[in-house]
C-alpha cells in the first residue's frame, strides 16, 4: 500500500470563539493531528476567499474556516458574511478542480475545545480518503 | 531593517516536555530576520521579561516574537515589556506553542517540528507589523446592572458606594430575585428575608442607584466606556409615581386565579398584585392576561377604589436608551421544570414538589403561612423523601453538570422539615453529598446525626401514587446493595439549576459567549472569572454557572470592583486595530458600508470622487469591510493582508 504523507490543514479561526476553542482543546489536552496550522483573524467575516485559494496554492490539503455559532458573532453579523462568501468560494473551488470537501466551514464556540479537536481529526481522515489526482492537477493549474 | 528577537518559553515542563526548545532556538537563530534568539524557563516572569528588555537595549532588536502560551493569555504582558523599553507594543507577536502545540501533540518530534513552523511563521509575520498608537475615547461613568437578585444588588450597592451612578435593571416587578423566595439559608439557618430586605431597601434609597423594575434590555450598541443600552419598560398599568402601595387593589380585585410566581405556583393571587409583602418597590402590577378590564372592558374595580388614582388601563411599553460605560450581567438562574421526569410523576402528583416549592411551603410568608401542609389535602406529612440530582448529573434526561447548591439546600430542607414536624421522618436519596464550602460538611453531618435524617445512597427509579394517598418511592441503598422503597406523604425534588429562558437572547444582544448549557462564559475559567471576552461587560452570580448565595455576593462585589477600576480612568483606551480606507484606491462603491455592523463607514468627498471613510471611534476592527472591498482599498491594522498572507505562505 502506498504510504501517504499526512494531510496538511490550514485552519482560519476567529479570535473570539474558534481560536479560543482551539486554546481550550489545548487546556483540556484533547490531542489532534500535528499538521493543523492555525491562523487567527478577528472575525470569520475577515476571511477573504482568496486566502483559501492561496492556501491550496501553497500546498495545503485542506482549509478549515471556523467562526462563532450563528447569532453569537462578537461583531454581530460577521459569521453570516463568511457563510455566504464561503458558499460562493466552494463553487469556485469545484470549478477549478479542487474537491469542494477540501474546504470545511464550521462553527466552534469558545467552550467547544473537544469539538475543535474532533473536527480536526475528522477533517484529516476525510482528506486522507480524498487524496487522489484532483489535488495535484488543480494545484498545477492554480499555480500557473 | 527589521531585526527580530525570538524568545522561546519552556513554561516549566508544559512546553519543554514535548517541544525540544533548544532545537527550536538553534534552528531559527540563523533566519535572516532574526537578530537575537534565546530560551527561558518562564518568559512571563520578571526575569523573562527582563530578557526582552535587555535584548532591546543591548542587541538593538526592533521586533519581538515570544513563543509561549496563547496570545489570549500573555500578549498584553509582553506588549508592556516592549513599551517599557520604548518600543511600540504592537511590534510583538506570539507563537502559540503551548495550547496549540505541546498540549495537543503526542509525539515529541512532531511537536518540535510544529513549534519550529509556528515560530518561524510569526517571525515572518512580525516583520510586516506596523507600530500602532492606542486610541483614547471618553468614558461614561455610569454602570448598568442587569438583574436585581442578590448578586446584582450587591454589585449595584458597591458601585454606588464608590460614588458612581448605577442603573439596576430588573425584569420582574421587584428586586430580590431567588433569595427573596427562600425561607432560611444554609449553613447558618438565618432567615433569608431578614438579611436580604435591608439590602433591597438600601439599594432603593441609595442616591446613586436608579432601580428600574419591569424592564428588560432590548438592544446593546457601542463598546466599553460607551455603551448605548435600549431598555423596554413593560406596561404595568399602574402609575408608580402616584401609587402609595396600600394594596387595597389586590384585596378588592375579583380575579383571584393568577398562579402566584413568588410562591412557585402553589397558590393563586389577584390579577393586580404586589409580588410579595417586602417587595421593593411595593408597587402592584396588573397581569393583562387575566385582568377583565383589559381583556373584556369589564370590572375596573381597582381604578374605582384606588385612593391615589394610580391605575392606567391604557399603559403601553416604553423604550428608552441609556448611555453607560460598563455592564454587569447578573440575570441568575431558574429552577428546572421536572416534567421530563415522567417516572417521578412528571408534575402529575400534587405532593411531588420542587425544592423551591418546599421553600415556599415552610416560609412564614408562603401560601400556608409557614405551616407545613402538603398541597393535595393539607395533611401534615409524616414521611418526606427528598430526591437529589433531579436533572443534574443526568446527561440522559437533562444536564451533565452538578447544580452545586442542591446537596446543601436539601440538608437544610430536612432540618426545616424536622423543625416543623418534629415527629416526622425525612429521607434523602443522593448520589454523593457535595459540601465543599466553609462549615458546609458540618451542616450536612448535623442533619444526619442530630436531626436523624436517613440518607440513602442511590437514584430514585420511580414514584407511584398509592390508593391510600401515599407515594411509594422506589430507590436503592447502594451502601448495603439493596433495592428499597419508602412510602412517603410528600416528595421533594431537588430540581436542577438552569440558565434563564432568555439567557441566550441576552448573550447575543451583548455579544458575550455562553456554553452549551446556556450559562455565560467567563474570559478565563481561573484568572478572569468575572470578565467576559467583551471588554466592559462583567458577570455576577448564577448566570455564569450554579452558585450559592455567598459566592454570588462575592462575584457581585468583584464585578463592582472591576467597574470601579474601569471608572477610575477618565478616558478609555481603544484598540488601534481598526480599518482604514486608502482614498486613492477606493472606487466609491460603498459596498463596505453595507456589511459594516457598526455603521462606521460614511461617504466623503475626495477630490472629484466620492470615497468611503471609516470613523475610528465607531470601528470595532472586525474586518468584514476588508474582505468585501473589491479594490483592496481597506486595510485592517494588525490583521492586514500582508500579515495574514505571510502566515499562510510561510507555514511549512
Amino acid at each position: 500500500m502506498q504510504i501517504e504523507k499526512e494531510p496538511r490543514i490550514l485552519a482560519i479561526l476567529c479570535k473570539w470563539c474558534s481560536y479560543a476553542g482551539a486554546d481550550l482543546a489545548g487546556t483540556s489536552r484533547f490531542n489532534y493531528p500535528a499538521n493543523v496550522r492555525i491562523v487567527q483573524v478577528p472575525c470569520s467575516g475577515r476571511v477573504d476567499p482568496i486566502m483559501i485559494f492561496k492556501a491550496f496554492v501553497e500546498g495545503y490539503d485542506g482549509v478549515m474556516v471556523s467562526g462563532c455559532h450563528p447569532g453569537d458573532c462578537h461583531y454581530g453579523t460577521g459569521n453570516y458574511h463568511a457563510r455566504r462568501r464561503i458558499a460562493v468560494a466552494r463553487r469556485l473551488l469545484e470549478f477549478v478542480g479542487v474537491h469542494p470537501d477540501r474546504m470545511h466551514f464550521t462553527w466552534i464556540s469558545a467552550a467547544e475545545g473537544k469539538k475543535f479537536a474532533e473536527v480536526c481529526s475528522e477533517f484529516t481522515d476525510k482528506l486522507r480518503h480524498l487524496s487522489g489526482t484532483e489535488k495535484t492537477l488543480a494545484r498545477k493549474e492554480l499555480a500557473t | 531593517m527589521a531585526k527580530v528577537g525570538v524568545f522561546v518559553c519552556h513554561c516549566g515542563v508544559n512546553i519543554a516536555a514535548k517541544v525540544d526548545v533548544k532545537k527550536v532556538v538553534d534552528t531559527l537563530k540563523d533566519m535572516p530576520e532574526v537578530g537575537f534568539a534565546e530560551e527561558y524557563k518562564f518568559m512571563c516572569s520578571s526575569p523573562g521579561q527582563e530578557l526582552i528588555r535587555k535584548a532591546i537595549k543591548d542587541n538593538s532588536i526592533n521586533r519581538v516574537v515570544v513563543a509561549a502560551c496563547s496570545p489570549r493569555m500573555h500578549l498584553p504582558t509582553f506588549q508592556k515589556a516592549l513599551a517599557s523599553e520604548g518600543l511600540n507594543p504592537y511590534l510583538v507577536s506570539m507563537a502559540n506553542i503551548r495550547e496549540q502545540c505541546s498540549w495537543v501533540t503526542d509525539d515529541p518530534d512532531e511537536a518540535t517540528q510544529k513549534a519550529i513552523d509556528l515560530v518561524a511563521r510569526q517571525i515572518k509575520r512580525v516583520v510586516h507589523q506596523d507600530p500602532l498608537d492606542d486610541i483614547y475615547v471618553p468614558m461614561t461613568k455610569t454602570a448598568i446592572v442587569i438583574g436585581g437578585g442578590i448578586a446584582g444588588i450587591q454589585a449595584a450597592l458597591d458601585i454606588a458606594d464608590g460614588n458612581r451612578k448605577v442603573i439596576l435593571l430588573e425584569k420582574s416587578p421587584s428586586i430580590g430575585g431567588r433569595m427573596a423566595q427562600l425561607d432560611e439559608t444554609f449553613p447558618t439557618l438565618d432567615c433569608s428575608q431578614c438579611i436580604l430586605t435591608p439590602k433591597m431597601v438600601e439599594a432603593a434609597q441609595h442616591p446613586n442607584i436608579e432601580i428600574r423594575v419591569n424592564s428588560e434590555v432590548k438592544k446593546v450598541d457601542g463598546y466599553v466606556g460607551n455603551f448605548e443600552v435600549t431598555i423596554e419598560k413593560k406596561a404595568t398599568y399602574v402609575d408608580a409615581q402616584k401609587c402609595i402601595g396600600c394594596g387595597i387593589c389586590q384585596e378588592k380585585c375579583p380575579v383571584k386565579i393568577v398562579p402566584d410566581e413568588f410562591n412557585a405556583g402553589l397558590n393563586t393571587r389577584a390579577a393586580i398584585a404586589i409580588p410579595f409583602p417586602q417587595a421593593v418597590p411595593a408597587i402592584p402590577v396588573i397581569d393583562p392576561e387575566y385582568c377583565r378590564k383589559i381583556k373584556e372592558d369589564k370590572c375596573g374595580v381597582c381604578a374605582k377604589i384606588c385612593p391615589a388614582e394610580a391605575i392606567v388601563f391604557d399603559d403601553a411599553p416604553k423604550q428608552e436608551t441609556v448611555s453607560v460605560g460598563a455592564i454587569i450581567v447578573a440575570t441568575g438562574y431558574k429552577e428546572m421544570d421536572p416534567a421530563v421526569y415522567t417516572e417521578y410523576g412528571g408534575k402529575k402528583y400534587p405532593d411531588v414538589i420542587t425544592g423551591m416549592q418546599f421553600e415556599r411551603l415552610v416560609s412564614s410568608t408562603g401560601p400556608t403561612g409557614g405551616e407545613l401542609k402538603r398541597p393535595s389535602d393539607g395533611v401534615i406529612p409524616k414521611t418526606v423523601v427528598f430526591v437529589q440530582c433531579v436533572g443534574s448529573r443526568d446527561e440522559s434526561k437533562a444536564h451533565a453538570y452538578c447544580s452545586g447548591i442542591c446537596c446543601m439546600y436539601t440538608a437544610k430542607h430536612t432540618m426545616l422539615y424536622k423543625h416543623h414536624v418534629p415527629d416526622g421522618q425525612g429521607y434523602v436519596s443522593y448520589i454523593d453529598v457535595r459540601a465543599p464550602g466553609k462549615t458546609y460538611e458540618e451542616f450536612v453531618r448535623r442533619a444526619i446525626e442530630e436531626e436523624g435524617v436517613r440518607y440513602l445512597r442511590g437514584r430514585v427509579a420511580k414514584i407511584r401514587r398509592l390508593q391510600n394517598g401515599k407515594y411509594r418511592v422506589y430507590t436503592e441503598d447502594t451502601l448495603v446493595g439493596r433495592a428499597v422503597h419508602v412510602d412517603a406523604d410528600m416528595v421533594v425534588l431537588a430540581s436542577a439549576v438552569e440558565p434563564q429562558k432568555d439567557a441566550v437572547d441576552l448573550a447575543q444582544m451583548l455579544g458575550i459567549a455562553y456554553d452549551a448549557d446556556g450559562f455565560y462564559t467567563e474570559a478565563h475559567p481561573k484568572l478572569k472569572p468575572i470578565e467576559t471576552a467583551s471588554a466592559g461587560i462583567f458577570l455576577a452570580g448564577a448566570c455564569q454557572g450554579p452558585k450559592d448565595i455567598p459566592t454570588s455576593v462575592q462575584q457581585g462585589s468583584a464585578a463592582a470592583s472591576k467597574v470601579l477600576a474601569l471608572f477610575a480612568r477618565d478616558t478609555m483606551v481603544k484598540s488601534p486595530q481598526i480599518a482604514t480606507v486608502d482614498p486613492t484606491a477606493c472606487t466609491g462603491c460603498l459596498t463596505c458600508s453595507y456589511v459594516c455592523h457598526y455603521s462606521a463607514i460614511e461617504e466623503k468627498e475626495f477630490g472629484k470622487h466620492r470615497v468611503a471613510e471609516i470613523i475610528p471611534g465607531k470601528c470595532q476592527g472586525c474586518g468584514a469591510c476588508v474582505a468585501t472591498c473589491k479594490g483592496k482599498a481597506i486595510t485592517l491594522a494588525g490583521f492586514s493582508d500582508d500579515e495574514i498572507y505571510e502566515e499562510i505562505v510561510s507555514c511549512k
